[in-house]
């Protein structure tokens, strides 16, 4: 068993590749991105759209206050290439998000990670999951 | 460690996906569009036909470094607020036309910024290219017309082609629409901008795309802001997911993001 896992960690690590993270049609302007910031929440919608896919949920922040927190992704293509899909996540869905706030305050970030309730994780930035080439 | 077996089995089960599926593909993944590609069949000759994909180099997020503009072009551009590049403004000042309303992309911003795949078809009078992005198309001539003389404006201009050689087809457009933003960094064109696109094929798998911009009313000096960008062909069933700027969507998105990122 150990001998598989490892083998599988290997095989992860050698289809990863650096990949450039793409939030193309605007910058960081209003994201504080020095912060890191993790909630766990519930999760009350999902939007696939363009410009920007964006998830929402409700979390208690550290003075136990509940928000609806709105973080955003890249557009459907991209989440698309890193194996996002229309169908990632539904209302109800206990998650918990890695994410980046905005400056002023207001419950808005942008995602890094999600762990979804099976327990496997969704990124949004830095490193991407690439395909094997195709059989020739 | 749990986590990590968890990320193993997403990849192994989701990643081959990309590629192979005969619909809705997103792109070649990025190990594909990188492999060299010189072992490769020898290019057709005059033949550009196909689904080009350039993969992350094509998005082109950030704008352009551009020469020194004119005095025109600085009052063109005076009430541009780009969400990138060096005059970028906060997410919710942003009043880009193509993505805060979703005007058209036009040209030539379709060809430098967000050239996801696209598929160019040959007639024997045309090429068609069908642009992914934003499911638009464009028409080159290839009849022998000469390209009209002080043409109405039109988002996606006017535009002849020929074959410089049997693996070069080059492109001269005309009769842009100066609403139309170059890039995300927002500069401007004129209306008396000329384009120029060079597509190289290299071999059989590969292919160059160079797009040069004379623009004198706007910029001091021609510029080219693609030079040999590497076009990856992508297999006959790869079928292109839609990427379309709805203005539904993006009311929806600036109500929830951006309208409440305000520093103000």
């Amino acid at each position: 068993m150990r001998t598989t896992r490892t083998g599988m960690i290997a095989a992860a690590f050698v289809t990863l590749v650096a990949s450039t993270s793409v939030w193309a049609h605007h910058g960081t302007a209003s994201f504080d991105t020095s912060k890191d910031l993790t909630l766990k929440g519930t999760v009350t919608e999902w939007i696939w759209a363009n410009p920007h896919c964006f998830l929402k949920f409700d979390a208690m922040d550290d003075t136990g206050t509940v928000r609806n927190w709105a973080v955003e992704v890249s557009n459907p293509t991209d989440m698309t290439k890193r194996g996002w899909q229309r169908t990632s996540f539904k209302v109800g869905d206990a998650v918990t998000v890695n994410l980046q706030p905005v400056k002023n305050g207001a419950p808005i970030g942008r995602l890094r990670t999600v762990t979804l309730p099976d327990g496997s994780s969704l990124t949004a930035m830095g490193p991407a999951p690439v395909a094997a080439p195709p059989p020739q | 460690m749990r986590a990590l077996g968890s990320f193993v089995i997403l990849l192994a089960v989701s990643a081959p996906a990309v590629y192979t599926q005969d619909w809705n593909s997103a792109g070649l993944p990025d190990n594909v569009i990188n492999a060299p590609k010189t072992n490769a069949a020898s290019a057709p000759k005059r033949d550009i036909s196909g689904i080009w994909d350039s993969g992350g180099a094509g998005i082109g997020g950030p704008g352009y470094e551009s020469p020194p503009w004119t005095e025109w072009a600085k009052e063109k551009a005076a009430n541009y607020r780009p969400g990138n590049g060096p005059r970028a403004v906060y997410e919710n000042d942003i009043n880009d036309p193509l993505s805060t309303v979703c005007d058209p992309t036009g040209f030539p911003r379709q060809v430098l910024y967000e050239t996801r795949p696209f598929q160019m078809v040959q007639t024997p009078t045309q090429v068609l290219i069908l642009y992914m992005f934003e499911r638009r198309w464009r028409v080159i001539w290839t009849d022998g017309r000469p390209l009209p003389k002080d043409p109405d404006p039109r988002w996606y201009g006017y535009s002849v082609g020929h074959w410089e050689d049997d693996t070069t087809f080059v492109v001269n457009t005309i009769g842009t629409d100066e609403r139309s933003w170059l890039d995300n960094a927002g500069n401007p064109h004129s209306a008396d901008l000329k384009v120029e696109e060079r597509y190289h094929r290299v071999n059989h798998d590969l292919m160059e795309m160079t797009v040069t911009l004379d623009d004198p009313k706007a910029y001091t000096r021609p510029w080219t802001p693609r030079n040999k960008m590497r076009l990856t062909l992508a297999p006959p069933n790869f079928d292109m997911m839609e990427m379309i700027c709805s203005p539904t969507e993006v009311i929806d998105f600036r109500r929830n993001i951006n309208e409440r990122t305000n520093n103000k």
